[in-house]
């Protein structure tokens, strides 16, 4: 696939002056390999497992993303501890809703895309702008999401110039938005918009974000069959992402671990949350 | 126009071609790669700040070149797009510093006999191991043929004479401001013995290292007040590791770890 062609010689392709992409390479040498290439047949339908509810809000100083693990198909439950929150790049991260085998892919083309162009580059890329490559991909998909298999991030990351946090969300044809203060998407993205609406405060500190973020996805696992709550049986823990001007770091299972036991011992008796 | 000769025997046309290569590279200033402790460290003299001649390719593997600017950058962006390529399809292990050396080496072959004319480059594709048994270094020449190098290397101008000092003083275990300081001290002796060896400021020089201790991308470059500190002489800084701050973009541990696939970016609890 790669050096096969001239005898181990790199293709031409490999050599010709053109962008920084990598998707834009790929489109130009081996389009089978992208995501866009791929057709279903007209008509055709399949169930493939779904991922679910993305929270994200912004704190002092920075930005949080957070999703559930559940992954459904139908009725059934097809993964209890998928990740759906992904390190795009040293300052921004991704979290995924919709078809969870194409999202994957698409976070993992995504990935390459930003470092490629740093390295080509020599520089990072703007927040506006890798934004906007996420944007092309998801319109890239937009053949496979009139069949159903429709993929909708949420984007956040840390905006060097700005030094502030920046949200943006996405629609299946690949617009682009950005949300300010909070958002939210996937199934259960409905009940979650309400608690947070009720609950963010600005500028709050990284730890009351953390706390919200978690209240917000247990609200929407509470209504919503698809979305998947806390599991103290299993130790699963939502999986959160903070991003600040030192980068990207996960809430460690403990500190995650603690906040959903707060959280639990406060709706005991109180399944509303508030005092 | 002249006539075109009509004959010219093939060891002639061979020879014209790396004479006229060989000139072209000689002309720049040098660049050294060597292992020590903490990685590979690549040390060029190079007063543009932008214009890179040492650059990353891929998580473990460095590239470094001297000679004609649009050439070896053409070399290293193609050497990119085979790395990130090559991660994409199979898996960011799979990337390894000897694949991207052929590909290149054939790649200088063939335009060294079929082209009109040859790269004028000379260019090191480094890979960082576990520990410095583990290191690889192949030099690629204009003509395709590849060495693998063990420990040092120097490319450029005045390239066999610093190899000969590098060789004299260098050892596997030798920190990284030792290295630095060796390095800077080669590329800044003067070699016609009519002027005095010059002293090379942070300013003139391009520092990078693939740091051994870094998970996934290991690459970084080290510039500014880090740089000048190491050159300082400040051996006892635990060999040099300049935290990340100083050094650049990279603040803190990437948090994407060993592999690709996201679904295995953290390393989990024992849950």
């Amino acid at each position: 696939m790669t050096a096969a062609a001239d005898g181990g010689r790199l293709p031409a392709a490999y050599l010709a002056a053109g962008s920084s992409s990598f998707t834009e390479f790929l489109l130009d040498h081996a389009p089978g390999v992208l995501p866009s290439g791929r057709r279903l047949p007209a008509g055709a339908s399949i169930e493939a497992p779904h991922g679910t509810t993305i929270v994200t809000l912004t704190y002092a100083g920075g930005v949080l993303i957070a999703g559930d693990r559940r992954a459904t198909m139908g009725n059934l439950i097809a993964n209890r501890e998928m990740e759906k929150v992904f390190a795009a790049d040293e300052f921004s991260a991704v979290g995924i809703a919709g078809t969870a085998g194409l999202a994957i892919e698409l976070v993992r083309l995504f990935q390459v895309e930003l470092e490629h162009y740093e390295k080509i580059e020599g520089t990072l890329m703007s927040l506006e702008g890798k934004a906007n490559r996420l944007a092309s991909m998801i319109r890239g998909n937009l053949g496979m999401a009139m069949q159903g298999l429709s993929v909708v991030p949420l984007f956040a990351g840390f905006d060097l110039e700005a030094q502030r946090g920046r949200i943006f969300s996405y629609d299946v044809t690949g617009g682009c938005y950005e949300e300010h203060d909070h958002h939210s998407v996937g199934s259960g993205s409905l009940f979650a918009r309400g608690a947070l609406k009720k609950l963010y405060r600005r500028e709050s500190a990284p730890e009351v974000a953390l706390r919200v973020a978690v209240e917000a996805l247990w609200d929407a696992a509470d209504d919503d069959s698809a979305t998947g709550g806390p599991d103290v049986g299993r130790r699963i823990w939502p999986t959160v992402a903070l991003i600040d001007a030192d980068g990207v770091r996960f809430a460690t299972d403990e500190q995650v671990a603690a906040v959903v036991e707060a959280l639990i011992a406060d709706r005991r008796g109180n399944p509303g949350g508030v005092p | 126009m002249s006539q075109m000769p009509f004959y010219v025997s093939p060891e002639q046309l061979m020879k014209d071609r790396a004479d006229f290569a060989r000139k072209g590279i000689a002309r720049g200033r040098s660049v050294i790669v060597l292992t020590c402790a903490a990685g590979i460290a690549f040390i060029a003299e190079n007063h543009s700040r932008t214009l890179h001649k040492v650059s990353e390719i891929y998580d473990r593997i460095g590239f470094a070149a001297v000679g004609k600017y649009n050439e070896f950058e053409n070399l290293r962006v193609a050497g990119v797009r085979y790395a990130d390529l090559r991660g994409y399809s199979y898996d960011r292990s799979d990337v390894t510093a000897r694949g991207l050396a052929n590909a290149y080496a054939q790649t200088l072959g063939t335009v060294f006999t079929q082209e009109s004319k040859p790269y004028e480059v000379e260019i090191v594709v480094a890979e960082v191991g576990a520990d410095p048994e583990g290191d690889q270094i192949y030099r690629l020449t204009y003509d395709g043929s590849v060495a693998d190098e063990r420990g040092c290397v120097a490319m450029g101008g005045a390239a066999e004479a610093i190899e000969e000092g590098l060789s004299a003083a260098w050892s596997p275990s030798t920190s990284l401001a030792a290295a630095i300081q060796l390095a800077v001290g080669l590329l800044g002796k003067d070699r016609s013995g009519a002027g005095a060896d010059r002293d090379l400021g942070a300013d003139q020089l391009e520092v990078a290292l693939l740091d051994r201790s870094r998970p996934r991308r290991t690459f970084r470059r080290i510039s500014g007040p880090a740089l000048t500190r190491l050159l300082g002489g400040e051996t006892a800084s635990e060999d040099g590791s300049p935290r990340d701050d100083e050094a650049g973009a990279h603040p803190g541990d990437s948090p994407r770890q060993a592999a690709s696939n996201p679904q295995t970016q953290r390393p989990h609890g024992e849950d």
